[in-house]
C-alpha cells in the first residue's frame, strides 16, 4: 500500500473516530456511534497492515487473534456492576502497550535522527514511557480498588506531595541522563524512570479516596489517550496523535464534568485527600446530627409505596453492591402498571464510574426517559410523596447544603429530604465513602429500612404484587 | 404584700441564675375579650413534656377553644385553679396575646409575671412600647413570636404565617356567611347561576389561604399584589393574577411589600376601581410592616359595588385597607356587607391553638428543650424574637450581617422565599466574588504561559515535529468540543469506547514485529498488539453490550 493511500486511510479512521465520540454524546446516535469506532479501528488495523512497515502476517495473526478472542470473550462475561473494574484493568493494558512500544521504538535502531531532531524524537520516547508507566500501575490499582482487593480508604503517607514531587524530579534528571547518552545506553536511566514512574501511579491513586474513583477512573482514561498520542510523536505516526489527543482531552473534559459535579478541583482530587479531610472532621466530631432515627419494617415501606402518587428512586453504590437492579425494576414495572408517577433521580457521582447507575438500570430494561439527571429532578422532591433511596449515601446529604463546615460542603446532592417522606435503604448507619455523617437519616420524615437491599426489596416486591 | 416581695427576690434569684434549668412552664387563661385560643393543646403539652418541660395551665385555659381541663389532666398537665398562682409558679409563661390589665385580679399581668421570669408570646414590641417598659422593670426575659425571623430555617416557628393561614381561611368562610349566592356556578333546572368573583389584594401567606379556600368553594378568583414574585403562586391556586402596565418592584425587606410610588399607586387605585364594579367580594391583606395599613378602597369604590357584596378587610386592626372599615365591626354600609373582624384566628380557636401550640413547641426544642434551655444569642431565630433579656431591651436585633456578594444574596432569597407558601428549592451556588476575580487571574496567567510555551516550541522544535503537534493541538480541541455536551447517561459506555480506540496504540506494537524474530523490539511490540487488541475488542464489545440495554 502506498504511503499516501495510507495517509488517506487514516485520514478516514481520525474521521470516524471523532463522528464516534460525537455519536457516543446523545443516546439515538450512540450506537451508531461505537459501529464508527469499530469501522475506524478496522481500516486503521488493515492499512497498517498493508504498510511497508510490516511484512510477517504469521507473527501478527498469532498476537492479534488471541487477544481478539480474550477481549471477546471478557467482555461478553463481565457483569455489568463490574463494569469500572474492566473499564480500569483495559486502561492498564494500554499503559502497557504504551511502555513496551515506547522501550521497543528505543530499541529500533534503524532511524538514526541527529541533532534537534534526535532530542525530541528521545524526549518523546521518554515522556510515552512515563505516561504509559503511571498509567499502567494507576490503572492496576484503580482495578484492586474497584475489586475491593485492596482497600478503598485513601492511603495518605506523610509528605506526600512532597514524595510526588521528589518521583517527579528523579524522572526528570534520569530523563538529562537518558538524553545525554550515547545511543542505547540510555536504556538503563529509562527502565529506572518507567519503574519510578510504576511507583508513582501507585501511589497517586492510592491516595484517592473511593467516593472519587469516578474522577480517577475518567482520568486515567484521559492519561491512556496522551499515552497514545505520545507514542504517535515518536513513531511521526499522525492518527496515533489525533486518536490519543481526542481521548486524552475527552478524558479529560470528563474528569473536568465530574469535578464540577462534586464541587471539587480537579487537582484536588487527582492529589487525593477528598476521604481524608473527611477522616479528619468525622473524628474531631463536627456537628453530630442530632434526632432520632425512625426505623421501619418492609411493611411500613410497603405502605408508603402504595400510599404514594408520585415516587423518586435514588440508587447509589449500594444498589450496585446488592445486585437489586432487577427487583427494583420490577417494583418499577408494577407501579407503573398502576398509574403511579415512578422516576429515577441519579446523581453525576452515584457509584463507582460515570452513568454507572444508568447502565445498570438500562440493564434491566428501565425506560431511560424515567431516569433523570439531578438538574432535572432536584426541582420535583417538594411535589413528590415518596423517595426511595437506595443504597445511596453521601449524594443525598442535605449537610453538603447545611453544614458549611462539612467535608463535602457544596457538593450539589439530591434534595431527597423535601419529598413528604424519604425511605432509606442501607445496610447500616455506617458513613458513606466520604465518611461524613448523614443528617437525613435523622429528619422526621426519613424511614430507615435497614439490610441487605435486594432482600428487602424482594419482599417488597412480593407484598407488592399481592395487592 | 410584704410576703409577696420575698417570694419574689427568692423567685428572682432562681430565674435570673445562668445555669440553673428553667423547667416548669404555664399556659394561662387568655383575658383579651374574645380571645379564644390558648398557648397549649393538650397534643402540644404532650411534645413539650416530652421536651422535659413540666405544664402547668390554668384551669378552663383551653375550655374556649374546645379542650377541657380533663384532656389537660390526661396529657399530664398541672391544673392550677387560678391565673395568680399559676405565673408565680412557672418559669416560662406562654402566651397567645400580649400581656394586658387582669380583668378580674385588677392587676397588670406582667406584675404577675415572677420576677426575672421568661415570657413567650405575641407581644407586638414596636406598637407596645410602654408594656415593654413595664417588662423590662421587671428583669424579664421575653420572646416575641411576632418577631421571629422570617428564614427557611424557622418555618416551623412562625407563628405569624400560622396565624395569616388561618385568618385568610376565615376570612372567606366569613365573606360566604354574608354573601347570599353560591360561590360556585351552577346550571340546574331551576336556571343557571354564574360562579361569585373574588377578588384578593395581597398575595402573602393570607392572601394566599384566602385564594385557595375561595377557589376550593368555586368561585372565580381574581389577585392583586404589588410584588410580581408573587405572580406564580397566584396562578399555581387557580387564580388570575391582575397586573399593572408598569414597572415597579414592591418587593421590600423580609419578602414583604413597601411603599410604591405615587404614579404606581394610581394605577393602581383605577385598577382596583373597575374591579370593584365587576366582582362581587373583596378580600383585602394589605400590610406594610409598622405602618398603617394603605388605603386601597376608596368610599366611592364601595358605593360603585353590586348590592349584596361582601368587603373582608383583614387589616382592619391596622386601620383598615378599606375607608368605611369599621375595626372588629360587622356591619351593612349602603347594601355592602363590611367585615372588619380582628380576631379571626381567634374564630378558629381550636385549629389556630394547635398551630400556635406546635409553633411554641418548635421554638423551645430550638431554645435546648427543658435541660438545656438558654437563650443563645448568635441563634439567629432566638436572637431575632428577643425583645427583652433579663430586662435588658434587646429589641429591635440587628440587622444580620451582609456577608459578601453570595451569601447576603441567599439570605434574602431565603426570606422571599419564606413568604412564598410553595418554597422552590433554591441551590444558592457558593461562589463568592472574590474566589471567582482570583480565578479570572489565574485564567489570564495560564493563557500567558501557554502563549510562552508556543513560542518556545516555534523557536525551538524543528518542522516535522511542528507538522504534528499542530495536529495534536486541533486534535485535542475536537476532543474538547464533540465531549462537552455529553449526557451523564453515557459516561460509561463513552469511557469505554475512548479507551477500545485508545488501543489504537497497537499501530505502534505493529511496526515493530515485523524485525528478527528474536529481537527485544520484536517481541515487546508483539507484547503490546497482544494486551492492546484485548483492549480493543474488549472495549468495542462491551459497550456495544451496554448500548444495547438502553430503550425507551
Amino acid at each position: 500500500m502506498s504511503n499516501n493511500l495510507l495517509t488517506v486511510a487514516y485520514v478516514a479512521a481520525s474521521a470516524l473516530f471523532i463522528l464516534s465520540l460525537a455519536g457516543l454524546s446523545s443516546q439515538e446516535t450512540a450506537r451508531k456511534g461505537n459501529v464508527y469506532g469499530i469501522v475506524g479501528m478496522l481500516i486503521a488495523f488493515i492499512a497498517t497492515s498493508f504498510s511497508p512497515g510490516v511484512t510477517e502476517y504469521g507473527r501478527l495473526g498469532s498476537v492479534i487473534l488471541p487477544g481478539a478472542v480474550i477481549g471477546a470473550i471478557v467482555a461478553s462475561r463481565v457483569a455489568m456492576t463490574s463494569m469500572p473494574q474492566l473499564v480500569a484493568i483495559l486502561h492498564s493494558f494500554v499503559g502497557a502497550a504504551a511502555v513496551l512500544v515506547g522501550i521497543a521504538n528505543y530499541l529500533q535502531l534503524e532511524q538514526f535522527q541527529t541533532g534537534i531532531e534526535a532530542t525530541i524524537h528521545q524526549l518523546e520516547v521518554f515522556i510515552g514511557v512515563f505516561i504509559g508507566a503511571v498509567t499502567f500501575t494507576g490503572s492496576v490499582i484503580a482495578f484492586g480498588k474497584l475489586q475491593g482487593i485492596i482497600g478503598s480508604k485513601p492511603l495518605l503517607l506523610p509528605g506526600r506531595h512532597l514524595l510526588n514531587l521528589g518521583l517527579l524530579g528523579a524522572s526528570v534528571w534520569l530523563g538529562v541522563q537518558f538524553m545525554t547518552a550515547i545511543p542505547l545506553s540510555g536504556l538503563q536511566p529509562l527502565l529506572i524512570m518507567a519503574a519510578i514512574a510504576s511507583v508513582l501511579g501507585i501511589h497517586l491513586v492510592m491516595a484517592i479516596g473511593g467516593a472519587d474513583m469516578p474522577v480517577a477512573i475518567s482520568m486515567l482514561n484521559s492519561y491512556s489517550g496522551w499515552t497514545a498520542a505520545a507514542a504517535g510523536f515518536m513513531l511521526s505516526n499522525d492518527l496515533l496523535i489525533i486518536t490519543g489527543a481526542l481521548v486524552g482531552s475527552s478524558g479529560a473534559i470528563l474528569s473536568y464534568i465530574m469535578c464540577k459535579a462534586m464541587n471539587r478541583s480537579f487537582l484536588s482530587v487527582i492529589l487525593g485527600g477528598f476521604g481524608a479531610g473527611a477522616g479528619v472532621a468525622t473524628t474531631e466530631g463536627s456537628a453530630q446530627p442530632t434526632g432520632e432515627v425512625t426505623l421501619a419494617t418492609v411493611e411500613e415501606a410497603v405502605e408508603v409505596i402504595r400510599n404514594a402518587k408520585t415516587i423518586i428512586i435514588v440508587p447509589g453504590y449500594g444498589m450496585a453492591v446488592a445486585q437489586a437492579q432487577y427487583s427494583l425494576s420490577e417494583i418499577v414495572k408494577i407501579l407503573r402498571l398502576r398509574g403511579v408517577q415512578v422516576r429515577f433521580g441519579i446523581h453525576p457521582v452515584a457509584g463507582r464510574l460515570p452513568g454507572h447507575m444508568n447502565v445498570l438500570l438500562a440493564e434491566t430494561n428501565v425506560p431511560y426517559d424515567i431516569v433523570l439527571e439531578m438538574d432535572e429532578i432536584n426541582g420535583d422532591f417538594a411535589k413528590t410523596d415518596a423517595v426511595l433511596v437506595v443504597g445511596a449515601n453521601d449524594t443525598v446529604n442535605p449537610g453538603a447544603l447545611e453544614n458549611p463546615t462539612s467535608p463535602i460542603a457544596g457538593m450539589p446532592v439530591l434534595e431527597v429530604w423535601k419529598a413528604n417522606t424519604v425511605v432509606v435503604m442501607k445496610r447500616s448507619l455506617a458513613s458513606g465513602y466520604a465518611g461524613v455523617e448523614n443528617p437525613l437519616f435523622y429528619k422526621d420524615n426519613t424511614r430507615m429500612l435497614f439490610g441487605d437491599a435486594r432482600k428487602n426489596l424482594d419482599a417488597i416486591l412480593g407484598q407488592l404484587s399481592y395487592v | 404584700m410584704t410576703v409577696d416581695v420575698a417570694k419574689e427576690t427568692g423567685r428572682g434569684e432562681y430565674a435570673t441564675a445562668e445555669g440553673k434549668t428553667l423547667r416548669k412552664v404555664g399556659i394561662p387563661k387568655e383575658i383579651s375579650t374574645g380571645e379564644r385560643r390558648v398557648a397549649a393543646t393538650p397534643d402540644t403539652a404532650k411534645v413539650l413534656q416530652k421536651l422535659g418541660f413540666e405544664v402547668l395551665i390554668e384551669s378552663k385555659a383551653g375550655e374556649t377553644a374546645n379542650f377541657p381541663d380533663d384532656l389537660y389532666r390526661q396529657a399530664g398537665c398541672q391544673i392550677v385553679p387560678d391565673a395568680e398562682t399559676l405565673w408565680a409558679q412557672t418559669d416560662i409563661v406562654l402566651k397567645v396575646r400580649p400581656p394586658d390589665m387582669h380583668p378580674t385580679l385588677g392587676k397588670h399581668e406582667v406584675d404577675l409575671l415572677s420576677f426575672g421570669g421568661h415570657l413567650i408570646g405575641f407581644i407586638w414590641p414596636s406598637q407596645n412600647p410602654e408594656l415593654l417598659e413595664r417588662l423590662a422593670a421587671r428583669k424579664a426575659t421575653v420572646l416575641a413570636m411576632d418577631a421571629i425571623p422570617r428564614i427557611t430555617r424557622a418555618q416551623k416557628m412562625d407563628a405569624l404565617s400560622s396565624m395569616a393561614n388561618i385568618a385568610g381561611y376565615r376570612a372567606v368562610i366569613e365573606a360566604a356567611n354574608h354573601f347570599d349566592r353560591f360561590f360556585t356556578g351552577q346550571i340546574t333546572a331551576a336556571g343557571k347561576v354564574p360562579p361569585a368573583k373574588v377578588l384578593v389584594i395581597g398575595a402573602g401567606v393570607a392572601g394566599l389561604a384566602a385564594i385557595g379556600t375561595a377557589r376550593g368553594l368555586g368561585a372565580v378568583v381574581r389577585a392583586f399584589d404589588t410584588r410580581p414574585a408573587v405572580k406564580e403562586q397566584v396562578q399555581s391556586l387557580g387564580a388570575e393574577f391582575l397586573e399593572l402596565k408598569f414597572a415597579e418592584d414592591g418587593t421590600g425587606e423580609g419578602g414583604y411589600a413597601k411603599v410604591m410610588s405615587d404614579e404606581f399607586i394610581k394605577a393602581e387605585m383605577a385598577l382596583f376601581a373597575t374591579q370593584a364594579r365587576e366582582v362581587d367580594i373583596i378580600i383585602t391583606t394589605a400590610l406594610i410592616p409598622g405602618q398603617k395599613a394603605p388605603l386601597l378602597i376608596t368610599q366611592a369604590m364601595v358605593e360603585s359595588m353590586k348590592k349584596g357584596s361582601v368587603i373582608v378587610d383583614m387589616a382592619a386592626e391596622q386601620g383598615g385597607n378599606c375607608a368605611v372599615t369599621k375595626p372588629s365591626e360587622v356591619y351593612r354600609y349602603q347594601e355592602v356587607t363590611i367585615v372588619g373582624l380582628t380576631d379571626l384566628p381567634s374564630r378558629m380557636a381550636y385549629q389556630a391553638s394547635q398551630l400556635y401550640g406546635t409553633n411554641l413547641c418548635h421554638l423551645l426544642e430550638e431554645m435546648g428543650g427543658a435541660s438545656e434551655y438558654k437563650i443563645d444569642l448568635e441563634n439567629e431565630v432566638v436572637r431575632g424574637a428577643l425583645v427583652l433579656h433579663n430586662g435588658e431591651v434587646t429589641w429591635p436585633p440587628p440587622k444580620p450581617e451582609k456577608k459578601a456578594g453570595g451569601t447576603g444574596k441567599e439570605q434574602q432569597q431565603e426570606s422571599v422565599k419564606k413568604e412564598d407558601l410553595s418554597p422552590k428549592p433554591s441551590l444558592a451556588s457558593p461562589t463568592s466574588p472574590p474566589l471567582s476575580s482570583s480565578k479570572r487571574s489565574n485564567d489570564l496567567l495560564w493563557l500567558f504561559l501557554a502563549g510562552l510555551a508556543l513560542v518556545g516550541v516555534g523557536l525551538g522544535a524543528p518542522s516535522s515535529f511542528l507538522s504534528h503537534f499542530t495536529v495534536f493541538i486541533l486534535a485535542c480541541f475536537i476532543g474538547w468540543q464533540v465531549i462537552w455536551n455529553v449526557k451523564p447517561a453515557l459516561h460509561t459506555p463513552l469511557m469505554s469506547v475512548t479507551n477500545a480506540i485508545s488501543g489504537i496504540i497497537i499501530i505502534g506494537g505493529m511496526l515493530q514485529i515485523s524485525g528478527a524474530p528474536s529481537s527485544p523490539t520484536t517481541i515487546l511490540g508483539a507484547i503490546a498488539v497482544l494486551i492492546g487488541t484485548i483492549n480493543i475488542s474488549g472495549g468495542f464489545l462491551v459497550t456495544q453490550r451496554m448500548l444495547k440495554m438502553f430503550q425507551k
